[in-house]
């Protein structure tokens, strides 16, 4: 397949803009780091007297723990600290708001390390520090832990079948404000706008579908890690691969009832976290054998301990009913979303709530959504994290309605498109949003202009499907420190954690401002102590928000080198301007100076220049993404080939293409491998029997074709360069849109993720 | 006046309606309005002086950041909804 990816030169992505950095391509500022193995990441921390932790992990998905005996291991030579769930501080049963969600510090004390119960198979149940790995290792064999096994609860139906086992004996559910107890359900919410029966009496034609999708795991390279060193003056350091140094503070201080000063995270290069990496797990424990052993402790988690021990992406059900006129308006939409949030409250149901019919127009809408406690590890955001279930079953739905009226599925969901002053269905208003481009950027795509020849070699059979998804993108808080170096160039100090390029992108905010290279702008991401408060990284606010912060610093910047420039030529500081990297005087055009010009007289004009942004931002701007698949199923074997994939997104502005298409493409991977392969394969105690990455099927180079993108700019119009979030929205669609292809190659509509070979198997033989 | 778009679970407080038009400066005063014609509705906004966590306030097109300090336009929209997270 032939890529179009843009070429790596400075081109920007439409041209129709004057920026000098913003939608050029430069090489990543971390980028020699990365690729030389100089950077450092969480296993490559080394501290003086450090132990080495290791963790002794459940190996029932549901049992009360009946007694600890940690005395062997104590005795055994070598070892420093044992501890179990009787070590931690007991933390409070409440709420503390995270910047985006928030976390109930009990529930996330015992995830961490159970106290008298354990929820999921992999949680976490005593923790040892020793000399060396290995010693750590040998101990925990000599833990003597007896349970009383109970029976596990694996599906959000196994969870609200009656008589099921209960998992938390404290939660008192809420269903529909009604408090409720002895349940798995943690929340029972709805949104409901107009007339729902109304609506559907009116339509010609409903069609209502439930889908399942099993739970995934985000896939991240890099295995969790935790370094904490508990010191005598009571504070807390911690080295960690996180998404949110400030967030993971918040979760550990609060763990650890300590005031969040008194805890410094050091957030270290992270490989991947795709929201896996906002919840904290080894942290605390690392912390606590600290205390006990009064040296830095190190944990390493291994692939195994990933898979079952941290937040993958819900499974669960979603059903859809619309209905349409005859002329395929529709009038009315219906959804019941039931997510597991695993051994704890706390799915993304809230979310997937708030998406699943957000592509489109519809006056009458009720919304149901459940948040269900199964014996699964405690869930935690993936990417978008909720809409790609509710696109896979709105997409489903509205691809049949398209085809029993007979229209084209892209002019059927232009013309119930959602636009600006729509209202959504959990009931805010659109603000000016980019649906209706992508549609039409999808319609006009070589892709969907191409011809499919329906058989391929071998009795092959191939379709094309296509599909939306929407994402909200946040904003919230981000702060940035400019300071101007006297050889011209710029330090630029920020507390986002670089996940995906963001390092470039801030620092090119900032050029674009100063006037400079984004070379010449040197960005480095800074612990809890050295930045102001920031968010975490997702939410894909990072570009949109720290740029912002970024953009005000370097406005900062520029106002206070006026006054320098005004000092200089003894003028007033409005009498100055600027303009592309150079500083004038109004009134005398031969009077200018570059700005690596006037750094070099900071000191002749009142020392050094530093300036920070800081700001609070409501909302990013929601994305829409528009995939196109082309699939080849063979009916021998029931596998499925993805021949040609696009991804079309509204992005505002793409400050750096590279990684924007970057963005969109792992997204669309990541979506095709939940929709094809991935899945927790659960025996019937609970026990995740796929926990490696061998057997946990993810896509690689060699199963795809390059993801085409088509990056559309449909400027955000409260951000000063129209950035909009990227990063999450392209894994809604994939999912939806692999089905619709599957459909259109073999004419079964699949309502099971993932699709793989054995269910296709089963499928065309049911057809048959 | 505001216009407050009640959230399903609050309904019942508010007699079944919908929406409701309630006067407030700021998204505080909105709140204690609505508690004085609805009981019970506050306590389940704020927490501790301030919007529960996991929920959102949005007032207009776009959730708040300024909290219950947030000030209000005649006619605004205001809804209550989950706070949205990502990853």
């Amino acid at each position: 397949m032939v890529a179009t990816r843009k070429p790596a030169t400075g081109r920007p992505v439409n041209g129709k803009h004057n920026y000098k950095v913003i939608g050029t391509r430069p090489i990543r500022h971390d980028g020699l780091d990365k690729v030389t193995g100089r950077a450092i990441y969480g296993a490559d921390i080394k501290l003086p007297g450090l132990a080495h932790g290791a963790v002794l992990r459940s190996p029932h998905a549901h049992a009360i723990i009946k007694k600890v005996d940690t005395s062997r291991a104590e005795k055994l030579a070598g070892v420093y600290a044992v501890i179990t769930g009787a070590d931690m501080p007991k933390a409070d049963n409440r709420e503390v708001d995270l910047g985006e969600g928030a976390a109930n510090l009990k529930w996330a004390s015992n995830n961490v390390m159970a106290d008298d119960k354990v929820n999921y198979r992999g949680q976490p149940v005593a923790a040892v520090a020793a000399v060396d790995q290995n010693t750590a290792l040998q101990a925990l064999g000599l833990i003597k832990v007896d349970y009383e096994v109970l029976p596990a609860v694996r599906d959000v139906r196994e969870a609200m079948a009656k008589g099921a086992p209960v998992i938390l004996s404290g939660l008192v559910g809420d269903d529909l404000g009604k408090k409720v107890k002895n349940t798995n359900m943690a929340r029972h919410f709805r949104h409901e706008f107009g007339n729902l029966d109304e609506g559907f009496k009116k339509s010609k034609l409903v069609v209502e579908h439930e889908y399942e999708l099993a739970t995934v795991h985000q896939g991240y390279i890099e295995p969790h890690n935790a370094t904490a060193q508990w010191t005598a003056d009571n504070r807390v350091t911690v080295w960690t691969s996180t998404q949110g140094a400030f967030a993971a503070r918040r979760q550990i201080a609060g763990i650890l009832r300590l005031d969040d000063s008194r805890v410094k995270v050091i957030p270290l290069e992270i490989g991947g976290g795709f929201g896996g990496k906002i919840p904290v797990y080894g942290e605390p424990v690392a912390a606590v054998l600290s205390r006990k052993c009064a040296r830095p402790v190190k944990l390493l988690m291994d692939r195994k301990a990933v898979f079952e021990s941290t937040g993958p992406t819900p499974g669960g059900t979603v059903k859809v009913k619309i209905g349409v006129d005859a002329k395929g308006k529709m009038l009315a939409a219906d959804a019941d979303i039931r997510f597991e949030s695993g051994g704890y409250p706390g799915s993304p149901v809230g979310a997937g709530a708030m998406c699943v019919f957000a592509a489109y127009n519809i006056p009458n809408t009720r919304i149901d959504g459940y948040d269900i406690v199964t014996n699964k590890p405690k869930s935690a955001a993936y990417r978008a994290p909720g809409s790609t279930h509710v696109a896979f079953a709105t997409e489903g739905v509205v691809d049949e309605i398209a085809e029993k009226l007979g229209m084209d599925k892209i002019d059927f969901r232009m013309m119930n498109s959602a636009k600006e002053g729509t209202r959504r269905a959990d009931g805010p208003i659109f603000p000016k949003i980019g649906h209706e481009e992508c549609l039409a950027a999808a319609k006009n795509s070589p892709h969907w202009k191409s011809k499919l020849v329906k058989n391929g070699p071998n009795g092959k059979k191939r379709g094309r499907g296509i599909a939306s998804g929407y994402w909200f993108n946040i904003g919230l808080k981000s702060v940035v420190t400019i300071s101007v170096n006297t050889d011209g160039t710029a330090a630029l100090v920020e507390g986002s954690t670089d996940i995906g390029g963001s390092r470039a992108s801030i620092a090119m905010q900032a050029a674009e401002v100063l006037g400079i290279p984004a070379e010449d702008v040197r960005p480095v991401v800074v612990d809890t102590e050295s930045i102001g408060y920031t968010d975490v990284t997702g939410g894909s606010r990072t570009c949109y928000a720290t740029g912002y912060a970024a953009y005000n610093a370097a406005q900062s910047v520029v106002s206070i080198l006026k006054e320098r420039a005004a000092k200089l030529w003894d003028i007033k500081s409005n009498d100055v301007d600027f303009k592309d990297g150079v500083f004038f005087n109004k009134s005398d055009a031969e009077l200018k100076l570059t700005f690596k010009q006037l750094a070099k007289k900071l000191d002749e004009t009142g020392g050094p220049v530093s300036a920070t942004g800081s700001v609070d931002l409501s909302a990013a701007g929601g994305g829409y993404g528009i995939h196109i698949a082309d699939v080849e199923v063979d009916p021998e074997t029931g596998k499925t080939d993805v021949l040609r994939y696009t991804a079309i997104q509204d992005v505002g502005r793409a400050i750096h293409p590279s990684y924007v298409e970057g963005q969109i493409q792992g997204g669309a991977v990541q979506g095709i491998g939940w929709a094809l392969n991935e899945e927790y394969f659960m025996d019937q105690q609970g026990r995740m029997s796929n926990s490696s990455f061998l057997d946990y099927r993810m896509p690689t180079t060699l199963d795809l074709p390059m993801i085409e993108t088509i990056v559309l700019e449909v400027p955000n119009p409260i951000h000063p360069f129209g950035v909009r979030g990227v990063g999450e929205t392209p894994i809604a669609p994939p999912v939806a849109t692999i089905a619709n292809a599957l459909y259109d190659a073999v004419g079964v509509r699949f309502r099971q993720a993932p699709m793989k070979p054995g269910r296709v198997m089963e499928a065309l033989a049911g057809k048959k | 006046m505001a216009r407050v778009f009640v959230p399903y679970n609050m309904r019942k407080l508010a007699g079944g309606k919908t929406e409701v038009n309630v006067p407030g400066k700021t998204l505080r005063e909105l709140i204690e309005n609505l508690e004085a014609r609805f009981p019970g509705m506050k306590e389940l906004i704020v927490e501790d002086d301030r919007l529960k966590p996991g929920l959102a306030a949005i007032v207009g097109e776009q959730p708040t950041r300024q909290g219950l300090m947030t000030k209000l336009e005649p006619e605004t929209e205001v809804h209550f909804l989950p706070a949205i997270s990502g990853g």
